[in-house]
């Protein structure tokens, strides 16, 4: 698509982060910004990083669905359906277990850690399938999330922690504040890493042959997809919480309305997965003000609806 | 000892599919003695009574999840899909949901509870018979694709029921997770009556049908062929299902993979494919896992509330091995 | 040139290609026959790299094809299997575009779109440049996977049954493509074939193997023969010559 229409999007974008950056219990205006320090203080202490968050999560989120989704050969997988957001959650609980007073850099290292470990049990299991039909590979994802999910509310059963849990992975981003946000940059750096190499995932994504063929180093590429998967959804659940069917609606609406080249579409599903977290976000503000509901539980009715849009448009051909 | 185990499997192979089901239904009588019998305190009228609540309340849904699940499984002829896994109990409790949102009326008085029960399950039989018959002649009973759509319908009514739920009460955690997690304590007296005068009925019904559910086992031209009116069939089933997750759900919340669970261990130890016997064991086998879970997680692990977490971990299990030997 | 040394493969304990030794001269259209199960996709993917060899050295313009870098045998060498199936919305452009990335990594130089532009052309498919893939014909499609590799610029192009699932029509026009590709830009082009017939009509040498073996090799003149071809594929066949053209009848 054309790139004037993709500076259209990011002037929406920019349009929807400014509507975000004033919405909220305390009257922020551009006056009271100016003349009020208090005012000042809550826009750049909440506001500012919260709308901050937002943008990276969903972008970042969004590319992370579309790396998976090529790494597998699939269109209907991405990290909450495939048991990478769970194996997270896990490792943030074993964290919380054993070292409830580690910092939030320790937080994010043991849960992206255990989402490799999850993303590459689901590589495995994928292995096994012989005959990969297009929604065998997404139905084992999504068990081996309930599977490893279970253990994670087992386990936080267990040791009373279930409701602090929760309050980590729902993805609420009410708590983003100054000071607790900021690794969400580092997001945004693997995300640009990925935009970097984009090519080679769209090679990878034509399967191993193609990829050997053209010279590509296929279990490199794999592994620094593995990797890039995995530390978003680490942080992301760490900072923000999970965030349902980003990963996988996004770059299915994206290739439906211009195709699969990565290098062209990385930045549209950057677009429009942070627009989309953004909307959420608004919408959960709004819907019952002065309260507010987490920008997740938004997301997972659109996303459910969407999904399930995907999944019956979806060519015959490919019904298998 | 080589010929000890040979001799003793070949007995069990041996065993009639009636000898079966005597031999598993005294161990869940055994099972139903211990859990109304172990650490008795003082206050015994008052233990006896809670324990007793609990356990009909374990039979009514053991009965209703792998009942509905069986029948279900013989309709759409495959062993995977389940009313549960299909999203059939997230619907009941949008419905649920739904009707606090657009009525709040909170009142403790029983007639009002079976009233309002009613109504969610004719809602319930209503959408769910409508829904699902659209998606079985949308994707052309496509098994993974109706277990995908159904799935995703399933996650879309437990957000949507998340999101009501936030609307009606935006600092409830309590709500949110008695809703996630089956508890067997909270039933009503007069809906475990109710659920229990339902189940006899449907019981019934079942009886005599149950060698139309064998030639149903055996695919829709089969069934055709041999004579059965098959489109009504899968409408009275899908209504009987209904109902029956309807109770169980109303009672407890949901239980997704406990109907996946049994009925599958049912199909491989009853050693006959007619109803008359696999329904039973089934039943019995849920009994087990009921009551026997709760047992150990009760007494042994001393966390009471964690069965329907258990079981969600041993049928995701069961389920990637389902899909994974299927191909 | 191609030589292979003393190729050995095991797929679990049956042996697939059982030291198999020769080389491919350079020019020209070779064409691997033989009966299903004989080992040629085998062979044709461990020249390639797909596979990795048990015992056994290739050289493809005097490089160790198990021990080169990928990166750089991706110029000299490319090799489409048959199975060609990814559900990329890619168009036949950026699919054929893919053809330059082992020189520029998928950013493309005024070059590169040259070089796309005449594989495009080649094939015919220019009309058809903006089309997703998934919009084709499995003919069209299968234009677009060897304008990729034509694309990669490469002096050897190893093609595993070009003709499967085309129709007789587009399975001629194919064959005239590699031969055109053979004459006219200098391609050493290596085929596994199904259809001895057009292995008669179109290539320069025949291989021909036999459970795991290379049993017989030569012109197409040398293999057509009836004898040989019943040793090779235990049927009978009649040799036919019509027009000049040897035809083998089978049915």
């Amino acid at each position: 698509m054309k790139s004037h229409y993709l500076l259209f999007a990011f002037i929406g974008l920019i349009g929807l982060s400014v509507t975000s950056l004033f919405i909220g219990v305390s009257q922020v205006t551009l006056t009271t910004l100016w003349s009020d320090p208090d005012m000042r203080d809550i826009f750049f202490i909440t506001r500012v990083p919260r709308t901050i968050a937002l943008l990276l999560a969903g972008a970042a989120m969004g590319v992370a669905g579309l790396i998976m989704q090529l790494l597998t050969q699939n269109r209907f997988v991405e990290p909450s359906l495939a048991g990478t957001t769970q194996s997270a959650s896990l490792g943030l609980l074993v964290v919380m277990v054993l070292a409830p007073a580690a910092p939030i850099m320790v937080k994010m290292v043991i849960a992206s850690l255990f989402a490799m470990v999850g993303t590459i049990l689901f590589m495995y299991l994928l292995r096994r399938i012989v005959l990969k039909s297009s929604l065998i590979v997404p139905l084992v994802g999504m068990m081996l999330s309930a599977v490893i999910s279970a253990i994670t509310v087992f386990a936080a059963m267990y040791f009373d922690l279930l409701q602090s849990l929760g309050a980590w992975v729902n993805g609420d981003f009410s708590g983003i504040l100054q000071g607790r946000y900021e690794l969400l940059w580092i997001v945004g750096v693997f995300t640009l890493l990925a935009y970097w190499i984009a090519d080679s995932f769209t090679v990878a994504g034509m399967g191993r042959e193609f990829a050997i063929n053209l010279g590509l180093n296929y279990r490199r590429v794999m592994f620094m997809g593995l990797t890039v998967i995995a530390m978003v959804s680490g942080i992301v659940i760490v900072v923000v919480g999970a965030l349902p069917f980003l990963g996988l609606i996004i770059p299915n609406l994206i290739s439906l309305m211009i195709g699969d080249n990565t290098r062209h579409t990385i930045p549209w599903i950057c677009l429009c997965g942070s627009s989309l977290v953004v909307i959420c976000d608004i919408i959960g503000r709004l819907i019952c003000y002065p309260f507010e509901i987490p920008a997740s539980v938004i997301l997972g009715v659109i996303g459910a609806i969407i999904f399930l849009f995907l999944l019956i448009k979806q060519p015959q051909h490919a019904k298998r | 000892m080589q010929n000890v185990n040979n001799t003793l499997e070949q007995k069990a192979r041996s065993l009639l599919p009636t000898q079966r089901i005597a031999l598993l239904g005294g161990f869940a009588l055994l099972m139903m003695v211990i859990f109304m019998t172990i650490n008795l305190g003082s206050n015994l009228t008052y233990i006896l009574w809670h324990r007793g609540s609990i356990l009909l309340t374990m039979l009514v849904v053991g009965f209703a999840a792998s009942v509905s699940t069986v029948l279900f499984q013989s309709v759409t002829h495959n062993r995977i899909l389940t009313p549960s896994i299909m999203g059939f109990e997230a619907l009941f409790i949008l419905i649920q949901t739904l009707i606090i949102f657009f009525c709040p009326i909170t009142t403790q008085f029983w007639l009002f509870s079976l009233i309002k029960f009613s109504l969610e399950t004719v809602l319930l039989v209503g959408f769910s018979v409508v829904l699902y018959r659209w998606l079985f002649a949308l994707v052309h009973f496509n098994i993974n694709m109706v277990l995908m759509v159904g799935i995703i319908l399933g996650t879309l009514f437990r957000s949507a029921s998340a999101l009501l739920q936030r609307l009606l009460d935006p600092n409830e955690f309590s709500v949110l997770q008695s809703r996630i997690f089956a508890t067997f304590t909270r039933a009503a007296p007069e809906l475990i009556i109710m659920s229990l005068v339902i189940i006899v009925i449907i019981s019934i019904i079942i009886w005599r049908k149950r060698y139309q559910f064998d030639v149903l086992s055996l695919g829709r031209n089969q069934a055709i062929n041999l004579g059965v009116n098959y489109s009504q069939a899968v409408t009275t089933t899908l209504l009987l299902v209904s109902i029956l997750v309807a109770i169980s759900t109303a009672l407890v919340g949901p239980l997704t993979f406990l109907g996946l669970i049994v009925a599958n261990i049912a199909y491989l130890i009853t050693g006959s494919h007619q109803h008359r016997y696999i329904l039973p064991i089934a039943f019995l086998l849920s009994v087990i896992a009921l009551v026997g879970g709760q047992l150990i997680l009760e007494y042994g692990l001393n966390m009471a509330g964690s069965l329907s977490v258990v079981l969600e971990f041993i049928g995701g299990i069961l389920f990637i091995y389902l899909i994974l030997k299927r191909l | 040139m191609i030589t292979i040394n003393q190729i050995i493969k095991h797929y679990d304990k049956t042996k697939v290609l059982d030291n198999v030794t020769t080389t491919i001269p350079q020019g020209g259209i070779t064409s691997i026959i033989g009966a299903n199960g004989a080992g040629k996709s085998t062979l044709l993917s461990i020249i390639g790299r797909l596979l990795p060899a048990d015992a056994g050295q290739i050289h493809v313009a005097n490089m160790d094809v198990a021990t080169t870098d990928s990166d750089k045998l991706a110029k000299y060498i490319s090799i489409l299997r048959q199975e060609n199936q990814f559900n990329n919305r890619l168009t036949v452009q950026e699919l054929v575009g893919f053809g330059r990335y082992p020189y520029t990594k998928g950013r493309l130089t005024t070059e590169d779109q040259q070089k796309i532009a005449q594989s495009l052309a080649f094939l015919n498919l220019t009309e058809l440049s903006h089309r997703y893939l998934d919009e084709l014909s499995g003919g069209q499609r299968q234009r677009a996977y060897v304008a990729m590799v034509l694309c990669q610029d490469t002096d050897y192009l190893l093609l595993d049954e070009p003709l499967n699932n085309l129709d007789m029509k587009h399975a001629v026009i194919m064959m005239k493509l590699l031969r055109k590709a053979a004459d006219e830009l200098g391609k050493t082009i290596i085929l596994v074939i199904h259809d001895i017939n057009f292995a008669s009509i179109y290539s320069d040498h025949i291989l021909a193997m036999k459970k795991g073996q290379l049993c017989y090799q030569g012109k197409p003149v040398d293999i057509m023969q009836s004898a040989i071809l019943e040793d090779i594929f235990d049927t009978p066949v009649t040799i036919k010559q019509i027009d000049s053209q040897l035809i083998a009848l089978y049915y």
